[in-house]
């Protein structure tokens, strides 16, 4: 069936920190850019970040990107690709930079430079003590990088299309990807989409997980797609709890909050992360600090009339910091757990809230999967950054502050390595007659079903499903159940039913087609956790404790055809620096 | 509880009209946001946008009881019964409580919003004190939801003439940044009867924001640059 067509020498779908920074780039050099989203941009998820930037910038204490490197390596428990975690940490001062340049409203020191604070697990002097490396604009980082992005690509004229859906990629014979297929949500079109380059920004799927610190928009659509067109995803098993979400609520309290000198405590009064972190105690990483919380509350010292949070005490931070450096927290804090920070604590659990893992790419954001003995083939025509790829900076937990930087480093590489594939001189390749018949005959399903599964149902089961089979601690029997739950929730999923058959902004339609991607992010975190026999990072296994380099040291493949499990080395090896080899890791 | 709320579908209806509905909550319901996710599970065809539920991304403006805000972030036992919702006034209505923001959005992409500086940048960050940083504050904090301009009566009579209180707002953020090179432009681009002028300090916008934040304070500077740069 045909569908009108729109070409583009670019494509990105996603209007976040990533696409933004790209497509920046991209409309600067003066190619023809299409950005989609399925939200105007400034709601993209990156709105929400609070904390910081990480950079070496030495602004307020001694600091190189050396250190940066060396505690994200630590911080990823070894499964980052070094060469890509070095390429990140040399970029960040210059991205910051540039990012102030561009009109960030950063806040500032007595001598005018920019403001930085402690973040979790990030040191001087490898590990020595915490340093201020997070670059800040009070607690509302994200929603200021992400106006001031968009605000310069307003500069730029870049094109938005605004509350459209990416639904398909679409490949040529030969694999080269050449475009999306899309829905214009306002009335209901299907558009093909042509791209000399398609790149995918999607951002994170928390909303796999009943208990998130994520928008209703992180459905995981890139993944979804790019699972859908056959190409692998990585480390899927690796999702991290930030320590401080809200009690019930899960809105995010930033990790900023202890880099300002805010603590946690237990039911007995107890600053009890200098038990576990001795070193760096409220500022470990989050994956070590989410355990610790966890771990309270399961030996009994939880707060509250079901012992079941801890406390985050900031008041000893006086109204002042508080209200100059952490203002949104004060206001969430009052909104959503009825207590003013100022004179009591907050109620806090570990919450999920970003993907580790993603679709694999280099560090110039190509697609890349395993293809005749390569393990790092590129996909033409496909790149992707940002959360929903997998460069991987992250490995097997993030710092905090990491992700700002990786959308503002990989955003700018990759919008630099496609100026540099002189798209211009290149013709668009043919699309296929059958380029949209895919994405076509899931609208026609969703169409014609008059009964069956309802969306919400589904979604909330699966939601309910990955939080209690794949939470901060797992192991085989519950994964094992949890496969066999989704492997149902999947059939049910292909079998919705929406009574709203209406084409213009059919919310009910969209939220059937993110059921879709949810449900294939969630097939790949669990079955790739059931299958990785050792603790990493974010994943904790009951059964089996420790890391394991010999057997572990390595990533995981996810592929959707057979629900098929393969691995690729780690690079250790980074780009101009020795190798930090694997060590123990303690904060 | 008790809802009433606007629904409009274009393909269906020939005029708007209030639909009943009465959902069973949940005791962790906190939120008007949270209210509306169990209608949509009951009737999947209301249709309104959301996304980030903490009160940051600016989607789920929408009149409230005769009130602009923020479906997150109002708080349910703050609601009287039944909670009449109507899509945010002044603008043409999509579908049910969706807009069409265009010419707000048309309206704030007029401020030029965006920093202006062509001096080469230098290698470092350029450098601001605290007390210039502050300039900022009360302004850059603005989520882009509407509920300002589609507040205000001066918008509504010419959304495509005033620029309206969110536009004006960030107009002045760039105005007040000691970064920004383009103060006389920027003046000459609201110096007009209707841009900047239409304003008539009714103070809806200060009344509505879900981020309390003042546009006509920022409006009255604008007024104010504009006659010093006159005498």
């Amino acid at each position: 069936m045909k569908v009108a067509t729109r070409r583009f020498d670019a494509l990105i779908v996603g209007a976040g920190g990533a696409g933004m920074r790209a497509s920046l780039q991209l409309s600067a050099a003066g190619l023809t850019v299409a950005v989609l989203s399925k939200v105007f941009p400034t709601r993209s998820h990156t709105v929400a970040a609070q904390g910081g930037i990480g950079a070496s910038l030495g602004n307020m204490s001694e600091d190189s990107w050396l250190w940066h490197m060396y505690d994200t390596v630590k911080g990823s428990d070894w499964l980052g690709d070094q060469d890509a975690i070095e390429y990140m940490c040399r970029m960040a001062p210059e991205v910051v930079y540039e990012l102030e340049h561009f009109g960030m409203p950063f806040d500032r020191n007595p001598d005018g430079t920019i403001y930085q604070r402690p973040f979790g697990g990030h040191s001087a002097n490898f590990g020595e003590k915490a340093v201020r490396r997070a670059c800040a604009a009070a607690d509302r980082t994200g929603h200021a990088m992400l106006h001031t992005l968009y605000q310069q690509n307003v500069r730029v004229r870049t094109h938005f299309f605004v509350e459209w859906m990416a639904l398909d990629l679409i490949h040529d014979a030969e694999g080269h990807v050449i475009g999306v297929t899309a829905l214009d949500m306002e009335t209901g079109e299907v558009v093909a989409l042509e791209a000399k380059a398609t790149l995918l920004a999607t951002g994170g799927a928390g909303r796999i997980f009943a208990a998130s610190t994520n928008a209703f928009i992180n459905t995981g659509d890139g993944l979804g797609m790019a699972a859908r067109a056959g190409v692998p995803l990585e480390d899927m098993e690796f999702w991290q709890f930030h320590p401080t979400g809200v009690a019930g609520a899960g809105v995010l309290i930033t990790e900023a909050v202890r880099g300002e000198g805010g603590i946690l405590l237990n039911c007995n009064g107890e600053r009890f992360m200098e038990r576990y972190a001795p070193n760096l105690k409220d500022l470990a990483s989050r994956d070590v600090v989410s355990r610790s919380m966890d771990q309270e509350i399961k030996e009994g010292r939880g707060c509250g009339p079901h012992k079941d949070y801890v406390l985050l005490k900031l008041d000893h931070l006086g109204p002042d910091v508080i209200m100059k450096r952490l203002p949104s927290i004060r206001e969430i804090a009052i909104k959503f757990a009825n207590v003013d920070p100022i004179k009591e604590p907050i109620p806090v659990v570990p919450t999920i809230h970003y993907m580790m893992g993603g679709i694999p790419t280099n560090i110039h954001g190509q697609v890349v999967a395993p293809k005749d003995g390569d393990p790092n083939a590129v996909v033409e025509g496909l790149y992707a950054i940002g959360e929903c790829a997998c460069v991987s900076v992250h490995g097997a937990n993030r710092l905090g502050t990491n992700s700002l930087l990786d959308l503002l480093v990989f955003g700018r590489a990759a919008g630099d390595f496609i100026i540099g594939r002189n798209l211009a001189a290149l013709g668009h390749r043919a699309l296929p007659p059958d380029a949209a018949d895919l994405s076509l005959s899931r609208l026609a399903r969703l169409d014609a079903a008059t009964s069956g599964e309802r969306v919400a149902d589904v979604g909330n089961e699966l939601r309910r499903t990955m939080q209690s089979h794949c939470g901060v601690f797992r192991n085989e029997t519950l994964l094992a159940e949890g496969v066999a739950k989704v492997r149902e929730l999947e059939a049910r999923a292909s079998r919705t039913a929406i009574d709203d058959k209406s084409r213009t902004f059919n919310t009910a339609r969209v939220e059937a087609l993110e059921l879709d991607n949810l449900v294939e992010v969630a097939k790949a975190t669990i079955v790739s956790a059931l299958a990785r026999h050792e603790s990493r990072g974010a994943q904790a296994r009951s059964d089996y404790p420790n890391r394991d380099d010999e057997n572990w040291l390595k990533h995981t493949l996810w592929h959707r055809e057979g629900n098929r499990l393969d691995y690729k080395p780690v690079q250790l090896k980074p780009l101009t620096v020795e190798s930090f080899p694997p060590k123990a890791r303690t904060y | 509880m008790k809802f009433r709320i606007y629904r409009y579908d274009p393909e269906k209806d020939a005029k708007p009209r209030l639909q009943n509905y009465d959902v069973a909550l949940d005791p962790h319901d906190r939120m008007l946001l949270d209210a509306l996710i169990r209608v949509k599970a009951v009737d999947d065809s209301l249709a309104f946008r959301r996304s980030c539920r903490e009160g940051v991304c600016g989607s789920d403006a929408m009149n409230i009881n005769g009130k602009n805000g923020l479906a997150c972030v109002t708080n349910l036992k703050s609601l009287k019964e039944p909670v009449e919702l109507r899509p945010l006034p002044g603008l043409p209505v999509i579908r049910d409580l969706i807009v069409d923001m265009s010419q707000f959005f048309k309206q704030y992409h007029s401020v030029r919003p965006y920093l202006v500086n062509d001096a080469a940048p230098p290698e470092r960050e350029r450098l601001q004190s605290p007390a210039e940083r502050e300039e900022l504050d009360g302004l850059y904090e603005c989520i882009l939801c509407a509920c300002c301009s589609t507040a205000c009566p001066s918008f509504w009579w010419n959304p495509d003439k005033f620029v309206g209180p969110a536009g004006l707002l960030w107009a002045y953020r760039f105005i007040a940044d000691s970064r920004d090179r383009d103060l006389d432009l920027r003046l000459d681009n609201l110096e007009d009867p209707y841009r900047l002028f239409r304003c008539h300090t009714i103070m809806n916008c200060v009344d509505v924001c879900p981020k309390g934040l003042n546009p006509t304070l920022a409006i009255e500077k604008i007024k104010d640059l504009m006659v010093k740069r006159t005498v």
